[in-house]
């Protein structure tokens, strides 16, 4: 047998993870010794892990902070649930219908993610974030006011109220403005998020291997630099970016199909989100899909594992978070852990210092 | 008329912006990182002075007082606990360490006070200021805000233009490691930009809970995110800038209340930042760094 890259096995032990973290899973579904809790959680993981993935894609690999990822998957959803509501009786096939709904969401979110793209990605460091915070918080108010209907004579929109429609008769709203968008079919499952995190990781994986992934890693390493070797920088950064909010978009269509009503409130596509999400990501490591996975996981499971605690789980839950900063990124912490492994491995840690 | 009661409302809720934009910029210029907790300081200064008043029954200049103490020591706290280990790390993990704070101040008032609105008492009792034979009535709290908060940035730039301290702040935030060469003690100089900045906040949270009496433990997250854009929007760490950024962030959203979308009006906000920026990427006060290789 060949031997693999380093990389390469790299992928596949992610891989693996996943897939093997699939298997225990219905294992435990199928011996009932998951509890319905539980198992209603299984495709918001889906969802986080897909959009860690893909804001690590911004943060980790192009080097940019981005504080409007929510909004991108607002985007993906809306996109992909007004479709599914719109088709949901003359297209009757769910997993096709689901299909061309995660086309929709995606294609969605990367054109908002080029349009927003253009003008923010010329700013820098913490403007360049304060501008994604801002389209993101764009992008959920506009949706927040949007009403939208459907009849006879085509497709109605005001940015009013429902009565500005003026439908007729047999008209249907499809997106009430605040109350957002009722009755998508519930199309996603565990195994469909399973498939679509793997697609994710295999997206992002292969980009980050590709001309294009090397071109934008050496923009985030030295910007200058890779200037000056002929590497377009807006067009890399751009590609990157499009990338990364068409998998968001995707996270979206996931979380909207799960979900009978679904409407932009702060708390699921405002800037909060977007900060959890980027939470997942620092917390994880910057520029490791796997660990994206991994704290996406532990940090939407830790408030259902604290729950016994009632009132008192949110305050662990910021406690502990900033003790693992503190512990994972503090310098003292970092030279006290270097001391520590010396002690009790000294001959590994006196072969890293040669 | 209806126009100049709006834009007295704008200017009123502006310098609110203004006071929380100038504890934003100030940190950022010295600490080189985005302390999301400071908008929850403004609500713990709330939840102070809505204690002394309301429960207690102190007299509000007093109750104020408390709140600027209990605020300036908590400020100085978290960035003892929270932040000063942080120092030379990457400034990612100091971010996600101050939203890692600002969760825990808001489930800390959520466990002391409960998740229910509570109505704020109004501190200012002055009469309303009535012009125009009473066509045009702007309340006192609209103008107690707007004249403290010019009191205060005229006070802050002349502290940090005039003193000793105030110079040392300017050197720090220029070069961390001249100022230490110098003499200046980096730590404390960094922890006292932390103290002023936090009483500023209970200064604000009194002011805009007064304005808008309602105070939860959310109280202060949209603020705080509105006047860090205010501070982005003047040029992040300048101190007129943070205050001419907040007072035209105040007037943008409260005329565009009243006069386009009260639904859109945030979405119009953000839309002017994200204009000013593209036309000027530090923004209006801001100094433009030239990149060396």
């Amino acid at each position: 047998m060949k031997k693999l890259r380093k990389e390469t096995k790299n992928n596949l032990i992610t891989y693996g993870i996943v897939i093997l973290t699939y298997i225990i899973v219905q294992i435990l579904v199928a011996t009932g010794n998951m509890s319905s809790l539980m198992q209603g959680l299984l495709v918001p993981f889906c969802t986080y892990v897909i959009v860690a993935i893909s804001l690590n894609l911004t943060v980790g690999v192009l080097g940019e902070l981005s504080l409007g990822h929510a909004g991108f998957m607002c985007v993906g959803a809306f996109s992909s649930a007004l479709f599914s509501l719109a088709v949901k009786d003359s297209f009757t096939v769910a997993p096709l219908r689901f299909l061309c709904a995660i086309l929709i969401g995606a294609l969605s979110a990367a054109l908002i993610g080029f349009l927003v793209g253009i003008p923010v990605l010329r700013l820098r460091g913490d403007y360049l974030a304060i501008v994604t915070l801002a389209f993101g918080e764009i992008i959920k108010n506009i949706i927040n006011a949007i009403y939208l209907g459907i009849d006879g004579n085509g497709i109605h929109i005001s940015l009013k109220d429902a009565m500005s429609l003026g439908l007729s008769e047999d008209g249907r709203m499809l997106i009430k403005g605040a109350q957002g968008i009722t009755g998508t079919p519930h199309d996603s499952n565990f195994t469909i998020g399973v498939v679509l995190v793997l697609v994710t990781l295999f997206i992002v994986l292969n980009f980050m291997d590709s001309r294009s992934g090397r071109a934008v890693m050496s923009i985030r390493d030295n910007r200058i630099a890779a200037e000056s070797v002929g590497i377009d920088v807006t067009r890399y950064k751009l590609i990157a970016f499009t990338i990364s909010a068409a998998l968001a978009g995707v996270a979206g269509v996931l979380y909207a199909h799960n979900l009978s009503t679904l409407n932009a409130q702060p708390k699921n596509f405002g800037y909060n989100m977007s900060i959890l999400i980027l939470v997942f990501v620092v917390l994880g490591g910057i520029g490791s899909m796997r660990g994206s996975m991994i704290a996406a996981v532990l940090l939407t499971l830790l408030p259902e594992v604290l729950r016994f605690m009632a009132d008192y789980r949110m305050l662990i839950y910021a406690i502990v978070l900033i003790v693992m900063m503190l512990f994972n990124w503090s310098p003292d912490a970092i030279n006290m852990r270097k001391r520590l492994m010396a002690k009790i491995f000294p001959k590994k840690s006196q072969k890293e210092e040669a | 008329m209806s126009f100049l009661s709006y834009l007295a409302n704008g200017i009123s809720l502006g310098s609110v912006y203004a006071l929380i934009a100038l504890g934003y910029s100030m940190v950022y210029g010295i600490a080189k990182m985005l302390n999301f907790a400071h908008g929850d300081v403004i609500m713990i200064g709330g939840y102070v002075v809505f204690v002394g008043v309301s429960n207690m029954g102190v007299h509000p200049l007093l109750a104020i007082l408390i709140s600027m103490v209990v605020c300036t020591i908590l400020g100085v706290t978290i960035e003892r606990v929270a932040y000063k280990p942080l120092r030379g790390a990457s400034p990612l993990a100091v971010l996600i360490t101050a939203i890692g704070v600002s969760y825990l101040l808001q489930n800390i008032a959520l466990l002391i006070f409960g998740s229910d609105t509570k109505a704020f008492t109004n501190v200012v009792t002055l009469p309303n200021l009535s012009l125009f034979d009473g066509k045009l009535v702007i309340s006192s709290v609209t103008i107690v805000t707007i004249v403290v908060s010019i009191v205060i940035m005229i006070g802050l730039t002349l502290f940090v233009n005039k003193t000793k301290a105030g110079r040392a702040m300017t050197a720090v935030s220029e070069d961390k490691g001249a100022a230490q060469l110098m003499g200046i003690n980096v730590n404390g100089t960094i922890a006292l930009t932390f103290a002023i900045g936090s009483s500023l906040a209970a200064v604000a949270g009194v002011l805009l809970c007064s304005a808008y009496p309602s105070l939860t433990p959310y109280t202060g997250s949209m603020p705080g995110i509105k006047a860090f854009v205010a501070a982005v929007f003047g040029g992040i760490g300048s101190i007129p800038g943070a205050f001419i950024g907040g007072i035209l962030l105040g007037v943008i959203e409260n005329l565009s209340k009243a006069y386009i979308s009260s639904q859109l009006s945030d979405a119009i906000v953000f839309s002017v930042l994200i204009i000013v920026l593209l036309v000027k990427p530090t923004g209006i006060l801001g100094k433009n760094i030239q990149e060396k290789v």
